[in-house]
């Protein structure tokens, strides 16, 4: 945590890449902060501006092709989001920007450079992955079983530098089989959009390493039920 | 046009689709729209454009707000003689075919259109004016994308012999009439206004940030900006394009309603149509397929508003008077299965009311509004609901087929 020892959430492009209520995730970051007593600021970074490197965990949402590319470049040439890694920021990032997180991705037909924060690369898939993901999450991270919707025509292909995220129970993630990604504090996930609301884990998971603080449970009753009546959907299908 | 100037083929195909709507209703399987359309269309692929040809037909596209446009346009334009319109909402060629056949020949036609149709119905139809209200997000798993409808369109329009009505407030529509209207295509830019402008903070034209000021907007690297308005919406009226204020005592609530009927009287203006004449018209539209529909139920006064995405829930927090109010949300096919947008949405307005929640996904929307610090209470049904509240108003925004449900408790109210 910074030294004003408040909180720094930084969303990274809303401009460029929240096609699918992607600001959900910062809204829940910031909630479940504030109900531990921890002072929260929140800053949205548009892509014509530069990237703060001394924020404590930033966003990174989908989108289309076009954008994603885009937003790709502009973080290659600001070198913000790499110095903020460097002094260990935690980074959660969705679908298209999970992707462009890796080595590299294909966008409009085109092989793109990503920023080779996370080792894997991104290829298409010959069908579009579009419903319900769950998965068993890595153990390592102590986590329960993760639940989302996805809508993606990537296919993800992880490097010895990353481990999976989860192992898929439905749906397809990153190739059916493995679904996500994370290394050190950098985790990255095919569920998209406001993927905390049915995570809160998660979101505990990044506030704790961004912050070296346990969180305390708080009264998670409306994200339990949505958890448990979207499992019990993909069951039942 | 009458049915027998048309070819046999096309007969056939007409009479199919009546007998088969009629069917469809008779049975209780639908409003019959899209089956009679689609058997005569089997028949006869080109019966759209036969049934087409010889009317004068306006197009209503856009997100939001196109049945009721649709309506609105239809009832302005009755001042001039019979228009066959597709009132039930069945927005494809289908819909179209089926109700031009079921409407016999008119000599006027105002049919509404999904956006994504727009390019087809054109071809077979050459409508005199076209109406082009907004395009935003909408159904995220499988829709276009919203940049991507608005190069459809901006393809679609130009080297046609038709006017534009567009709303100069949606930098995304002002972009696709572009290529058209600097083609030579005429145009009645309306300030229809956007409350949601999440989709248009990037040029579509250049990638560069779009600013606004007050109500102007403009690329800041390029030529794309908002063009000088020949319509208006100002308080409870419009002001035309000749500078005439116009009241209207419009039974349907809310800013966009308002800058609906701008766009009706604009488009049926350019028919002909006085907008003095067509006022008293858009007056006696009360709801359109149970839309803004009042309904009396064990004491309670219940209004129906349908929200189908984003822009569409703003415009209803905008209408929704400050009484108890149920939100339903599901997630089937018709809906679109994601429910990721409802973090689009600011459901801040709704503090301070009794708010319940239901539908299929009615946790997607406990959870959202407890993120978003709205208080709430979940329902198991709308009759729940009814129970719960004490005698007077509900207002019940529903997205698609939850709103289905409701009216087909409320005895499929219109």
């Amino acid at each position: 945590m910074s030294t004003e020892s408040r909180l720094r959430l930084i969303w990274l492009y809303p401009d460029l890449l929240s096609t699918y209520g992607d600001r959900g995730n910062l809204l829940i970051l910031a909630r479940r902060a504030d109900l531990r007593g921890l002072p929260v600021e929140c800053a949205e970074v548009r892509a014509d501006q530069a990237v703060p490197a001394d924020g404590d965990v930033y966003l990174i949402g989908g989108g289309e092709d076009g954008p994603q590319a885009l937003a790709a470049q502009r973080l290659i040439a600001d070198g913000g989001l790499r110095r903020a890694v460097d002094r260990g920021a935690t980074i959660f990032s969705v679908c298209a920007g999970y992707q462009l997180l890796g080595n590299s991705f294909y966008a409009k037909g085109a092989k793109c450079a990503g920023l080779g924060l996370l080792d894997l690369d991104s290829d298409r898939g010959e069908t579009r992955a579009v419903g319900e993901l769950a998965g068993e999450v890595d153990p390592a991270l102590g986590l329960p079983t993760l639940t989302g919707f996805e809508n993606h025509g990537g296919r993800t292909h992880l490097g010895p530098g990353v481990r999976p995220l989860a192992r898929v129970t439905a749906g397809i993630g990153n190739d059916g089989r493995s679904e996500g990604a994370w290394h050190g504090r950098i985790l990255g996930t095919y569920s998209h959009g406001p993927a905390l609301a049915r995570n809160p884990g998660i979101a505990d998971l990044l506030l704790r390493w961004a912050t070296g603080m346990t969180m305390e449970p708080i009264d998670d009753r409306w994200p339990t039920r949505l958890r448990d009546e979207r499992l019990a959907a993909v069951l039942k299908s | 046009m009458t049915d027998h100037k048309l070819p046999m083929r096309a007969k056939l195909a007409t009479s199919l689709s009546r007998g088969a709507a009629a069917l469809s209703r008779a049975t209780g399987r639908g409003d019959g729209s899209v089956i009679g359309g689609r058997i005569a269309l089997m028949v006869d692929p080109n019966l759209l454009a036969e049934l087409a040809a010889g009317r004068e037909i306006a197009l209503i596209s856009g997100t939001n707000g196109k049945t009721t446009t649709t309506r609105l346009t239809a009832a302005a334009m009755g001042v001039l003689g019979d228009v066959a319109t597709n009132s039930l909402g069945a927005n494809m060629p289908t819909g179209h075919t089926s109700a031009l056949a079921k409407a016999g020949a008119t000599p006027y036609a105002v049919l509404e259109v999904d956006e994504h149709y727009l390019k087809q119905v054109l071809d077979a139809t050459h409508p005199k004016v076209v109406a082009l209200l907004n395009l935003s997000r909408d159904q995220l798993d499988r829709a276009k994308e919203v940049a991507m409808m608005a190069a459809l369109w901006r393809d679609a329009l130009p080297g046609r012999d038709l006017h534009l009505v567009a709303n100069a407030d949606d930098p995304m529509v002002v972009w696709a009439a572009g290529k058209a209207v600097a083609a030579g295509t005429s145009v009645t830019w309306v300030a229809a206004g956007q409350r949601f402008h999440d989709d248009s903070w990037v040029c579509p034209e250049c990638g560069a940030s779009i600013e606004r000021n007050g109500e102007q907007w403009a690329c800041v690297a390029g030529n794309l900006s908002r063009p000088v308005p020949h319509w208006t919406v100002s308080g409870d009226g419009v002001v035309d394009n000749t500078g005439t204020y116009h009241h209207i005592e419009l039974q349907l609530p809310g800013r966009v309603n308002r800058a609906n009927a701008a766009t009706a009287l604009a488009v049926a203006a350019h028919f002909g149509v006085p907008p003095a004449k067509a006022v008293p018209e858009l007056s006696k539209v009360a709801s359109i397929a149970g839309r803004y529909a009042v309904v009396e139920r064990d004491g309670r006064t219940i209004r129906l508003l349908l929200s189908k995405n984003p822009a569409g829930w703003l415009e209803a927090f905008d209408m929704a008077d400050d009484v108890p109010t149920l939100l339903s949300i599901n997630a089937r096919d018709p809906d679109g299965l994601d429910t990721s947008w409802l973090y689009d949405v600011d459901f801040s307005p709704l503090r301070g009311r009794r708010v319940l929640v239901t539908g299929d996904r009615a946790m997607d929307l406990a959870v959202r509004l407890e993120v978003n610090d709205v208080p709430f209470e979940h329902v198991k049904s709308f009759s729940q609901a009814l129970t719960l509240i004490p005698p007077g108003r509900l207002e019940v925004i529903a997205n698609y087929t939850a709103f289905q449900d409701i009216r087909a408790e409320l005895d499929r109210v219109n």
